[in-house]
């Protein structure tokens, strides 16, 4: 693919210059600081940056939504406005964003057309020109996408086609893509690239946005890194290496691989055994799973979103019930047993939405700590332990924001208040608990800056050592690759391998996750 | 029972005006339970203008005059409730709270201080059309087609903005842009659309629909203003709307359900049924009869809620400027 | 020092309900002078002055005007409190009225029935029967949220309406008292709550003042309180977190039920002595703006409470001496809770901060009619 890059279009004048971007939210973040970013056409240019650099802010400011402090856009060399997307658009500005912007109830083409609707006389739309649109514009992609379809019906990598053809039926000349590979496959991955390829050739300039070295490398014709709200650096791949831009990301010396030691595993502590648990719309999401989980192993759970995943361990720890099969924790049948239930039996479990299913964001540190436990002696007293012990409550909260290094600057400052990262640690504390014996992790590091990451899976193994028996679902298949000892694939509701860590390399991970079969 | 369908349709009337009211609010994300209050006022006003006006103008143009302030009113108490709910983005439930409470406080208040002292009437009541004969006696079609006839101009014209509605939701730019804003407010403003705008001019509009039916209630009904006379209404329109499943079709087929099983009671006041059902039905005091609306909006409620879904967006206040999605924050 | 922060705090958390009540009355002095240019007397630019100095007056003026504003404050404070409950636990009772109705009712019929044992056992005992009958009413809406999520807003005015009817018809149909010309129940002789002052201060409102004490330590020191706060803020996390939404929900509308029937207890024992149908409950109405201007802070309710107490004890002085009609109250009342929710305008005209954290607005109300989270319970294993 790279050979595309020498046979390419001719470097222009930038067509997208940004200068002097600075913009700081209310609450004091400072999100981009005097960023000067440009792009040509023709070219793919990766915006390279950890979480929270303030990549994602960079490009709302171009798209419009969010304002900017100050600084200057120009398109074409001349300097534009930019207030809201309607202006972005008709720049020939077009944005794929991390969270699909499609309204799943419409269909393809309704969302295609959307703001930009054909119509015929009193406004009634005209349906099938739209369609016939739709379709001329999916085969000239190389897309197979049929226009009546609701887009909730498509997979996650079809729904992206749905969004890049939006913005090119909107005659988008510069096109924006905000971590296009967070949810797809490593195949599906390739084919985006593909598609991005080609729609440089044709004289697009595309933005690339993410925190993955080796794609960036892959893909790109230049790469702008940005840390902290500042560009630190711009390269071109064949100048640089992968160790020399996560210098530049993370702004220190990083060791890529987690020392992951040598496991023990002992008896079986969680036991799945022909479970299916049935979706939202009746469909069956997990399909005769069978699962072990020993003391003292990480078992990973590998899979595109969407696979089963989320049903299965909203079954294991309770949330969901389960169609048929059985789970049991230490030998005992907790199959129709309710979340406390299974809590008493040693279960702790960190959700993958800390702040919708993890946290009450307007209770205090301490309150949150004691989210779990708050029925628990010593915590409570009493008469069918009725009485809260606010002392005993207020050390015990103390103790872990202690231990868990959660910066706070009292227990009783608002939960919401605290950095992502310190919010997660809050959750960590809570459910690493003493008693813990089956620990389920749903994406523990989702949005994390990379210290918060290293702490967090520290303490993950130290868990492990410490004789946990754990599950660890987690969307970044190097999260899984790093710290499962072993790595089973889910695809379609069913669990299709189970392999060592030794033989789960990311290629062979990767086609399970995309076709459920391993040649 | 033929003569007893236009009953049914003029009791549902108000209930589907305000049910439609519902539909064009909640698809485009704001939910609103002040259409109850929002009827009385317009009841009130279009009354008081109809009450003011039919000496000098005449008793028809007041009624026209009347309706057209009902009309007005509920839209400008629409742009308070849209007002509060979409740029203030005050609790929705609250703001609809605010709205009943002050309809029932300024309508009782002026009841009290201009119509109750001067002891006249209003301006009478807006006369109902009468199928011809050749049609009401037709067999099968004959009872329908009265139920739809026999019926003032606010009632007739229920069944053209049920069509006119259902058509606009689902085949027009407006209808597209509309659902796209209740189920996906961000997608829709990433297309480019102004989604601030367009929720307040369909609370504006939806709003002038419960104004009709406040004309309606005052106007073409009853010919009288009485403290507090919408008599929830407005919440069963709610429950009306959620039976139909936010559609303007199902919403009028809501109204109709309630509107039968508030005839029944009439029905058998009116015409009892003979027979040992007949006995039954008359031996059932009176009071469970005006309950069962009531009680059957909160059956269906339970009934249907669970299983039907509103748009997603619906009660959740829109905020342009965010700060970024989550993995942009430190 | 610490009493000045105190203050402080204080102002941070009363200053808006405060000043919205003052920016209500002025509001509502407007409404008063443009609607007396449709009365025989003409635009009257005093008018406002007059009837608030005789709604004071009426309020508080002598000695049995402050006993009426408690009488009054008594059934504000057991209704707000009612509200408050409900807030905390992300519920909205609209219900009060329904509550209320049919607290009085049962109250009525118990103490009519032990119209004749000693004293204390037909108060108690009819105070039982009407927190009781409250607490039913109560628990239907909220055992149909939890288990079928159906939104209480609508069923608890549904209910109110239903109520006020079948009601009528109890007290026509089934326990109407012999001897008088009218449906109604029979005196309540010995249930009457004794008067602890003056001529009417009974002991109701003692009834009221210790509830509040009890809700709030059921809040702040309570696992349930726990439970229904951590429901309220955020059921996904409390569920996740092996609460139970399903139960608190029910329970908290049960208890608010308690609260809204004991409402009505009191008022029938201290107020009213018999019911007959058309009894009114403006107390519904009044115990929302209660809540929200106490801040659904049951200390706040108390506040409140006096507040809406003395107007309703005052308004009838009012009317009769300047014609302004009693429904201005329910102007004011709106203003103030349209105040409220839009706390902006408050803010922005005085420049006041918003307080963080503490006592906090009740949280978002608005869940649409139903919420996902209620969908995934009914999958709950049980």
């Amino acid at each position: 693919m790279k050979s595309a890059n020498d046979a390419g279009p001719p470097r222009a004048a930038p067509v997208l210059s940004m200068r002097g971007v600075t913009k700081r939210y209310a609450t004091g973040t400072l999100a981009n600081e005097a960023v000067d970013f440009e792009v040509r056409a023709g070219e793919i240019h990766a915006l390279l940056g950890e979480n929270g650099a303030g990549k994602s802010t960079l490009m709302h400011i171009l798209y419009g939504l969010v304002a900017p402090d100050s600084g200057e856009i120009a398109i074409d060399g001349h300097p534009v406005t930019i207030a809201d997307p309607a202006d972005a658009i008709a720049r020939g500005v077009g944005m794929v964003h991390q969270h699909f912007m499609l309204v799943p109830v419409l269909t393809v083409a309704e969302n295609v057309v959307l703001g930009r609707e054909l119509v015929g006389p009193a406004q009634v739309l005209d349906r099938a020109e739209a369609a016939r649109r739709v379709r001329a514009l999916s085969e000239r992609l190389g897309f197979a996408l049929a226009p009546e379809v609701r887009t909730e019906q498509l997979s996650v990598g079809q729904q992206q086609r749905v969004e890049i053809l939006k913005s090119v039926y909107r005659g988008a000349r510069i096109l924006v893509l905000d971590e296009p590979t967070a949810v797809l496959t490593p195949q599906e991955t390739r084919e985006i690239f593909t598609v991005l390829r080609r729609l440089a050739d044709e004289g697009a300039a595309i933005v690339f946005i993410s925190h993955k070295l080796e794609e960036v490398l892959e893909l790109a014709d230049r790469i702008t890194v940005i840390r902290r709200g500042k560009v630190v650096g711009e390269r071109e791949p064949r100048e640089t290496t992968a160790d020399e831009l996560a210098e530049l990301m993370v702004g220190r010396e990083v060791s890529l691989r987690v020392d992951r030691g040598r496991s023990r595993p002992a008896e079986v502590r969680l036991a799945v055994r022909g479970l299916r648990v049935a979706g939202d719309r009746g469909h069956e999401a997990v399909r005769s799973v069978d699962l072990d989980v020993r003391a003292g192993e990480i078992i990973g759970i590998a899979g595109v979103a969407g696979n089963g995943q989320e049903h299965l361990v909203e079954c294991v720890v309770g949330l969901r019930a389960a169609a048929s099969g059985t789970i049991h924790i230490d030998g005992r049948d907790v199959t129709k047993g309710s979340i406390r239930q299974r809590r008493d039996r040693g279960l702790a479990y960190v959700p993958a939405d800390r702040q919708r299913a993890g946290l009450v964001l307007a209770f205090s540190v301490r309150d949150n700590l004691a989210l779990t436990t708050y029925e628990d002696a010593p915590l409570a007293h009493g008469v069918g332990r009725l009485l809260r012990d606010r002392p005993v409550i207020d050390a015990s909260a103390r103790r872990l924001i202690e231990r868990f290094d959660v910066r706070t600057s009292s227990p009783s400052v608002e939960t919401g208040t605290l950095s992502g990262g310190n919010q997660q640690k809050v959750v960590v504390a809570r459910e690493f608990r003493a008693d813990l014996r089956l620990l389920v992790l749903d994406q523990p590091t989702r949005g994390l800056d990379v210290g918060s990451i290293e702490f967090i899976h520290r303490q993950v193994l130290a868990q492990r050592d410490a004789g946990t028996a754990i599950l660890l679902v987690s969307a970044e298949l190097d999260e899984i690759l790093q710290l499962a000892d072993r790595v089973a694939v889910m695809y379609r509701g069913s669990i299709v391998a189970t392999l060592a860590a030794a033989e789960a390399s990311r290629d062979r991970v990767g086609r399970l996750m995309a076709t459920g079969a391993a040649a | 029972m033929p003569g007893l369908l236009p009953i049914v349709l003029a009791l549902a009337t108000p209930l589907a005006l305000g049910a439609l009211c519902g539909v064009v609010n909640e698809r485009s994300g704001v939910v609103n339970i002040g259409i109850e209050g929002i009827m009385l006022l317009a009841a009130f006003f279009g009354y008081l203008a109809g009450f003011a006006l039919h000496d000098a103008i005449g008793s028809a143009a007041a009624l026209a005059a009347g309706v057209a302030v009902a009309v007005i009113t509920g839209m400008l108490a629409g742009a308070v409730h849209a007002w509060l709910a979409i740029s203030v983005r005050a609790d929705q439930i609250i703001a609809g709270t605010m709205v009943n409470i002050a309809a029932f406080g300024i309508t009782g208040y002026l009841n009290r201080l201009v119509i109750s002292p001067s002891g006249r009437g209003g301006a009478g009541v807006i006369p109902p059309f009468h199928a011809p004969e050749q049609v009401a006696s037709l067999p099968f079609v004959g009872p329908i087609a009265s139920m739809f006839l026999d019926q003032g101009p606010i009632a007739m014209s229920v069944l053209v903005i049920v069509a006119l509605l259902q058509f606009a939701l689902f085949r027009t730019r407006w209808g597209l842009r509309t659902r796209a804003v209740g189920e996906h407010p961000r997608a829709a403003d990433t297309a480019g659309i102004d989604v601030l705008r367009l929720r307040f001019l369909n609370v504006v509009a939806g709003c002038g629909l419960a104004g009709l039916a406040g004309a309606f209630l005052t106007l073409e009904s009853t010919g009288s203003f009485q403290n507090g006379m919408t008599g929830g209404r407005g919440f069963i329109a709610l429950a009306a709307m959620i039976f139909g499943r936010w559609t303007p079709i199902g919403a009028f087929g809501g109204a109709l359900l309630f509107g039968a099983a508030t005839a029944l009671g009439v029905i058998v006041n009116v015409r009892p049924p003979l027979g040992e059902l007949g006995d039954l039905m008359r031996s059932v005091p009176s009071f469970w009869y005006a309950a069962l609306p009531y009680l059957a909006t909160i059956v269906i409620l339970a009934g249907v809620v669970g299983r039907a879904t509103p748009p997603a967006a619906d009660g959740i206040a829109y905020v342009k400027e965010r700060r970024a999605p989550a993995s942009s924050r430190p | 020092m610490i009493f000045a922060r105190r203050l402080l705090g204080a102002w941070r958390v009363g200053a808006v309900p405060a000043l919205s009540i003052v920016l209500a009355l002025a509001l509502a002095a407007v409404v008063i002078v443009l609607s007396s240019a449709f009365t025989t007397s003409g635009l009257d630019v005093l008018l406002p002055v007059r009837a608030y100095s005789s709604l004071l007056a009426g309020a508080f003026a002598s000695e049995t005007a402050i006993a009426n504003t408690l009488v009054a404050a008594a059934p504000l404070v057991l209704g707000g409190l009612s509200v408050a409950l409900a807030f905390k636990a992300g519920l909205f009772n609209i219900g009060v009225a329904g509550q209320f109705l049919a607290g009085a009712f049962a109250a009525a019929v118990t103490g009519a029935s032990l119209a004749a044992s000693p004293a204390p056992v037909a108060v108690a005992a009819s105070l039982a029967a009407g927190g009781l009958a409250g607490g039913a009413v109560g628990f239907i809406p909220g055992y149909l949220k939890a288990r079928t999520g159906a939104h209480e807003v609508v069923t608890t005015i549904m209910l109110n309406n239903a109520a006020a009817l079948l009601l009528t018809w109890a007290v026509t149909d089934l326990v109407r008292a012999p001897g008088f010309t009218f449906p109604r129940t029979g005196d309540i002789g010995n249930a009457l709550l004794p008067v602890i002052a003056g001529r009417n201060l009974h002991l109701g409102v003692v009834v009221a003042l210790l509830a509040v004490p009890a809700i709030a330590f059921l809040l702040d020191r309570t696992t349930i309180g726990f439970e229904i706060r951590s429901v309220g803020a955020n059921p996904v996390a409390a569920r996740y977190a092996g609460m139970r939404p399903v139960l608190v929900t029910a329970l908290t509308m049960t208890l608010s039920g308690v609260l809204g029937g004991l409402a009505g207890a009191i008022q029938m024992l201290g107020v009213i002595g018999f019911y007959a149908p058309g009894i009114t409950a403006s107390v519904g109405f009044d115990s929302i703006a209660v809540a929200l201007v106490g801040r659904s802070d049951p200390v706040g309710v108390i506040f409140a409470a006096l507040l809406f107490g003395a107007f309703r004890a005052g308004a009838p002085l009012m009317q009769i001496e300047t014609s302004v009609p009693v429904e201005v109250i329910d102007i004011i009342q709106a203003l103030v809770i349209l105040l409220l929710a839009a706390d902006v305008i408050v803010r922005r005209l005085f420049r006041i901060r918003r307080a963080r954290g503490g006592l906090g607005e009740p949280a978002t109300v608005t869940r649409s009619w139903s919420s996902p989270e209620v969908a995934t319970v009914a999958a709950e294993p049980r």
